[in-house]
């Protein structure tokens, strides 16, 4: 039986610019994901508690405050305290080229910016979830 | 992971996974419910229903946590509809319950209604009684917001609540037949807007025609964004769970609830075996000479059902 990949679309922190996220919570949606989307202002340890409950394959972050250096990290490493470092973590927004690196390096999967087509995160998604029958 | 060890000892992954792949119909989730459905049976179960955007999240969370504060352990289970074109889906319930995600004694699961009709998803019912195994006291079940003939959830749920909000006066009017008749409670929700009292008048008047039972619905105005109201609802999901007890209605019901869900598994297990034993081209093949006019389509649906008449194996 084929299932719909699940994904958590989020906004870690004091940030509210959801334009972004909504656009790439409609995009996942007509790719045929079930797209769990909590809204803005999350603390890390919210959107892990969300990312468990919900049982997602990916866990999609939204951020263009600036603070991604810090949020998007904690996120990934509470996942593994936890126990759920199976999930695919990838991330987006207003994010300066030469910070990719480093985020890549703490466990993000995938970083998309401004001007990136949805069917770029689409693609990669699928082509890294294994979702089986 | 052993998953059932997992559920026994109230780890949350352990209920989170279970969900999944009952949800997919996994064989192995099956096996370990089947092992533990004698656990089941201890939940109380609640449907939160009403129109689109009444606040049936906001009032659910709300409840949530006045249960939380009591020291009971919630689970909620909030579908959404699922594009019946593409297969995917927004669940958005979780934005009005942020305020519940750390808390230990909630979990929550939000649900895609993956073609099921009727108002729940396809695995609200087999989430609802993994819920039940791993422990909750109260499970919430939002639905994907009534339109006409949505009534799965009181065949579900202990008690039903109905939802509204003032402003949806000719809705109420055409909601009459099937929905009223399902909630055990009425809220009107957004009680700071106007009309709210017009509203529930309107409700109350509605209730009175429709004295099919004993057990008279209260009409309760909330402001669930604020927290308004929110202890009368539970005192009156209270009295509602006495009444149905003490009056043996409860035993009933819930047997009313087996038989529904026997009859629905049976149904989606022919369903299934039917369409292993056939292949897309044998399908079509009898479509075409159905539309041919070779053979009617009720002969069709005999032949097609012949093999598995000896019976399923499992
Ligand atoms: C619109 C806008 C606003 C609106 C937001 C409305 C809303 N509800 O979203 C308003 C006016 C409210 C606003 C306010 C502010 N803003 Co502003 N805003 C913008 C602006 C002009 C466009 C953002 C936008 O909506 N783009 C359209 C959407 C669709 O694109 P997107 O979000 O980039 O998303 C795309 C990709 O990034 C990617 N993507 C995004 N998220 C994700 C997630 C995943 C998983 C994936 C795969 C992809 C992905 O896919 C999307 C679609 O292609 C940007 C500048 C810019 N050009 O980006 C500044 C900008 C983001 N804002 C900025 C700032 C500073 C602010 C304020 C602090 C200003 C102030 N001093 O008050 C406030 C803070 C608001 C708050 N509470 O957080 C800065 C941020 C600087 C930084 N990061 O260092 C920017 C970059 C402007 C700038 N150059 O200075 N802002
Ligand atoms: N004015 C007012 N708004 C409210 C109240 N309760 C909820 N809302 C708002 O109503 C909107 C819908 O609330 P939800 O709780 O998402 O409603 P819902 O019935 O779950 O919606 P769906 O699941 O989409 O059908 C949100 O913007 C809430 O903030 C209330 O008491 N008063
Ligand atoms: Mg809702």
């Amino acid at each position: 039986m084929d299932r719909p990949i699940r994904v958590l679309v989020a906004k870690p922190g004091l940030d509210g610019h959801d334009r972004g996220a909504k656009v790439i919570a409609r995009a996942f949606r007509d790719a045929g994901m079930e797209v769990i989307y909590t809204g803005l202002r999350q603390t890390p340890e919210q959107i892990v508690e969300a990312a468990i409950q919900e049982d997602v394959d990916v866990v999609a972050l939204s951020i263009l405050s600036g603070a991604h250096n810090t949020l998007l990290p904690k996120v990934v490493q509470l996942l593994k305290e936890k126990g759920a470092g199976d999930k695919l973590v990838v991330g987006g927004g207003v994010i300066p080229p030469d910070d990719i690196p480093y985020l890549k390096s703490q466990g993000i999967a995938e970083i998309f910016t401004p001007g990136t087509p949805t069917s770029e995160s689409i693609e990669f998604i699928k082509s890294h979830v294994r979702v089986e029958a | 992971m052993d998953i059932k060890k997992g559920i026994i000892d109230g780890d949350r992954i352990a209920l989170a996974k279970l969900i999944t792949m009952a949800e997919d119909g996994k064989k192995e989730a099956m096996d370990i419910i089947k092992e533990l459905y004698h656990r089941t049976g201890n939940a109380y179960l609640i449907g939160i229903t009403g129109p689109p955007g009444v606040g049936k999240s906001t009032l659910t969370a709300k409840l949530a946590r006045a249960y939380s504060g009591l020291g009971k352990k919630i689970g909620i289970i909030a579908c959404d509809p699922t594009s019946p074109y593409t297969g995917g889906a927004i669940l958005g319930d979780r934005i009005r319950m942020q305020e519940l995600f750390t808390d230990p004694n909630i979990f929550i699961r939000s649900m895609g209604s993956r073609g099921h009709l009727g108002g729940l998803s396809r695995g609200t019912r087999v989430a609802v009684r993994i819920m039940d195994i791993f422990g909750m006291d109260y499970i919430f079940i939002e639905t994907v917001g009534v339109g006409q003939s949505e009534v799965e959830i009181a065949d579900t749920a202990d008690t039903t609540i109905m939802v509204l909000a003032p402003g949806l006066g000719d809705d109420i009017q055409a909601m009459k037949a099937g929905i009223m008749e399902i909630g055990d409670i009425f809220v009107v929700n957004k009680a700071d807007r106007e009309g709210a009292e017009k509203t529930a008048r309107e409700i109350d008047t509605m209730l009175d025609f429709n004295e099919k039972s004993t057990w008279r619905p209260k009409v309760i105005m909330t402001v669930a964004q604020d927290n308004k109201g929110i202890n009368d609802v539970l005192h009156a999901i209270e009295e509602h769970m006495k009444y149905i007890k003490d009056s043996g209605i409860f035993a009933s019901k819930r047997k009313e609830h087996i038989k529904e869900e026997i009859l629905e598994l049976a149904t989606q297990n022919i369903m299934s075996e039917i369409m292993t034993g056939l292949s897309k081209e044998e399908l079509l093949g009898i479509v075409d000479k159905v539309a041919k006019r070779e053979i009617d389509p009720y002969s069709a649906s005999i032949d097609i059902i012949k093999p598995i008449k000896g019976g399923i194996q499992k």
